[in-house]
């Protein structure tokens, strides 16, 4: 195989000696009759930002589904920390370092933000039913504890002021942060998100960028993303994978994207395009 | 910590004397030959449909399931409280708080039985399941006899339920519902409602908490049924037909699902109200109806929607309680 193989190319150059956090092997799945991922392979290193673009109905919210386990893979192995992921359904993926946001938002619009977040805590606290109903000092203590630590993760996207709010009636551009927020709260090695800045201005999409950057340096966690938004995905991303009718067209540092003829071809060069003419 | 501990307690002080002022009054009413024996047999029967309201709230409200089945955990409960009670196992208070226990579990047990298979599933199945729970542990008892009195029914049944009884287990079953849903047991249960893949995303073991739920349910629906069995000395298991299920379905609704307040305020209003209206007892299920509908179109939520009564909120509100809880600063754990 040539060097520049997608299925073989590594993805990450950083933390190229640790063991990635996240490794697909092949990962396929079948709806029905259709294939809409096929031969799928992936590596995320420790602290790495990743991208996956393609155009739409590319699969790409199908594999961050297979990735969480939401759908089981016809196909291939997925690994998190060198450990399989074949047994695990989405909880305990969860549970071994996973989490994710929603392209279409997934909030608990009902609850209050800061609830919202204390769900994602849930795991972190670990009173029983006994101690919540005779209320001893464990509750108090745990949901002290959860309460300043989901406060000071909304601090992040400045958003403790909302604490007490109904998510349902954010904005839409804080619903996706605190979908962000959340997932942080389940204190994951790697948080995928998918489109994160659809619906988002102009500043409003830097500001994320940054935020995004800012939460992989103080967690020290990876991050993998699903963008349209090109300034985006080639700002802040190390490593980018393309895929394209659920296949991979290629993988690479931002550059070796942007120069690349097959993505251009298939994807980029409408895409940017279209980021041109605005 | 400070400031939460000098609020805390003294909102649980005022909360308890309340509580204890209640019955207090409560049973120097009930007992003190002021009322007429029809209006101390309402007061005795809201105390327990207000159990079955709240207690079915929980999975229909809270967890937003569907359980058409109330009655039978009702019925278990009954009869497993009636045996133990004509048993004499025990004697005096320690065998009515053992044969309310032992109703309360067995029911619960049941709950687990039934609820694992149907919640492991998504969509309705709940509701089709325990359709046909209620109606199979009817038969159950019917084809039962030597056990149960079949048909017949079961007859010298110790009447162990007073006003004192009754509301402490109102008391007990409001408390233990409030205080697992303003725990992180209690969020789980409400995130499941929301968005069920969303909570599994978050590690939450969302199969667990519907049984949990289901089973606290049937928990309280077991221990009501004992209290029945306890009031009406006799029972048949005609009076856990399926309409009993759709009755106590009806108050949670009315007052609002996922609002205990509602379920409390349901119960007290739909269980008193042919108390108003004798003479017009043949157009009940008309007028429950129409009750319903009015409902439905001018608050379709229920007449609480999802808000619920916070003593808490109220002493803020009275007098000089602003500005401690503003200190306090938090929003989510004022409960009560
Ligand atoms: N549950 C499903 N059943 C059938 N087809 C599906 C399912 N989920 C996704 N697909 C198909 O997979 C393809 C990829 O979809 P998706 O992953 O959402 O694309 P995108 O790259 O825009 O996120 C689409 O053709 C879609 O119709
Ligand atoms: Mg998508």
């Amino acid at each position: 195989m040539t060097p520049n193989d997608p299925r073989t190319a590594l993805l990450p150059e950083r933390d190229i000696h640790k063991t990635p956090v996240m490794e697909c092997r092949a990962l396929g799945i079948d709806f029905g009759g259709l294939t809409a991922v096929d031969d799928f392979n992936i590596t995320v290193a420790p602290t790495e930002i990743a991208g996956l673009i393609g155009p739409n109905g590319a699969g790409k919210t199908t594999i961050f589904n297979l990735l969480t386990k939401v759908y089981k893979p016809t196909r291939g192995a997925m690994f998190l920390n060198g450990k399989n992921t074949k047994k695990m359904n989405t909880i305990k993926a969860n549970q071994a370092g996973i989490a994710r946001t929603f392209q279409n938002i997934r909030l608990f619009k009902e609850m209050t933000v800061l609830e919202n977040v204390l769900v994602g805590l849930h795991n972190e606290m670990n009173y029983n039913l006994l101690s919540s109903v005779l209320r001893f000092p464990e509750y108090w203590r745990s949901e002290r504890i959860a309460k300043g630590r989901a406060l000071e993760l909304l601090s992040i996207f400045n958003m403790q002021d909302d604490a007490s709010m109904k998510a349902g009636a954010l904005p839409y551009g804080s619903q996706r942060r605190l979908e962000i927020v959340r997932a942080l709260a389940t204190n994951p090695c790697i948080l995928l998100l998918d489109e994160p800045a659809a619906g988002m201005n102009h500043s409003e999409t830097d500001e994320l960028m940054e935020n995004i950057r800012k939460i992989r340096d103080m967690f020290q966690i990876a991050i993998l993303l699903i963008e349209h938004d090109m300034n985006l995905v080639m700002g802040i991303c190390e490593g980018i994978a393309v895929i394209n009718y659920g296949k991979l067209i290629a993988k690479g540092t931002p550059k070796d994207i942007q120069n690349n003829p097959v993505v251009i071809e298939a994807y980029l060069g409408k895409e940017l395009g279209n980021a041109d003419s605005h | 910590m400070n400031r939460l501990g000098i609020k805390t307690p003294a909102r649980y002080a005022i909360n308890a004397t309340l509580i204890i002022a209640f019955i207090y009054w409560g049973y120097v009413i009930t007992q003190g030959g002021m009322l007429t024996r029809a209006q101390n047999n309402i007061i005795i029967q809201v105390g327990f449909f207000i159990i079955l309201a709240v207690s079915l709230n929980l999975p229909a409200g809270y967890l937003g399931q569907l359980p058409l089945g109330h009655a039978g955990f009702m019925a278990v409960g009954a009869y497993i409280g009636a045996l133990f009670w004509r048993s004499g196992i025990l004697s005096g208070y320690g065998s009515v708080v053992g044969g309310l226990i032992a109703a309360g579990i067995v029911s619960a047990i049941f709950g687990i039985i039934i609820g694992v298979p149907a919640l492991r599933l998504r969509g309705d199945y709940l509701a089709i399941i325990t359709l046909g729970f209620g109606e199979m542990i009817r038969v159950l008892i019917m084809n039962l006899p030597s056990i149960t009195g079949g048909a017949q029914g079961l007859q010298q049944i110790p009447r162990h339920s007073n006003f004192l009884v009754v509301y402490i287990c109102v008391i007990v079953c409001c408390l233990v519902i409030h205080m697992i849903m303003k725990s992180r047991h209690g969020r789980a249960i409400l995130a499941i409602r929301d968005n069920e893949i969303a909570t599994e995303s978050m590690g939450i073991n969302t199969t667990y908490y519907k049984v949990m739920a289901f089973a606290v349910s049937a928990f309280f629906a077991g221990v009501a049924g004992a209290l029945y069995a306890g009031t009406l000395g006799i029972l048949v298991p005609s009076d856990f037909n399926f309409m009993m299920s759709i009755n106590i379905l009806m108050i949670v609704v009315l007052g609002g699902l996922g609002s205990m307040m509602g379920s409390i305020i349901g119960a007290i209003v739909l269980t008193s109200l042919p108390l108003f209206m004798q003479g017009l007892n043949q157009y009940r299920l008309i007028i429950y109806a129409l009750l319903l509908i009015l409902v439905m179109i001018f608050k379709p939520s229920g007449l609480m929607g999802t808000y619920d009564f916070s003593m808490g909120h109220v002493l803020e509100k009275v007098g000089g309680w602003t500005m401690r809880s503003k200190k306090e600063g938090g929003a989510s754990d004022d409960s009560e």
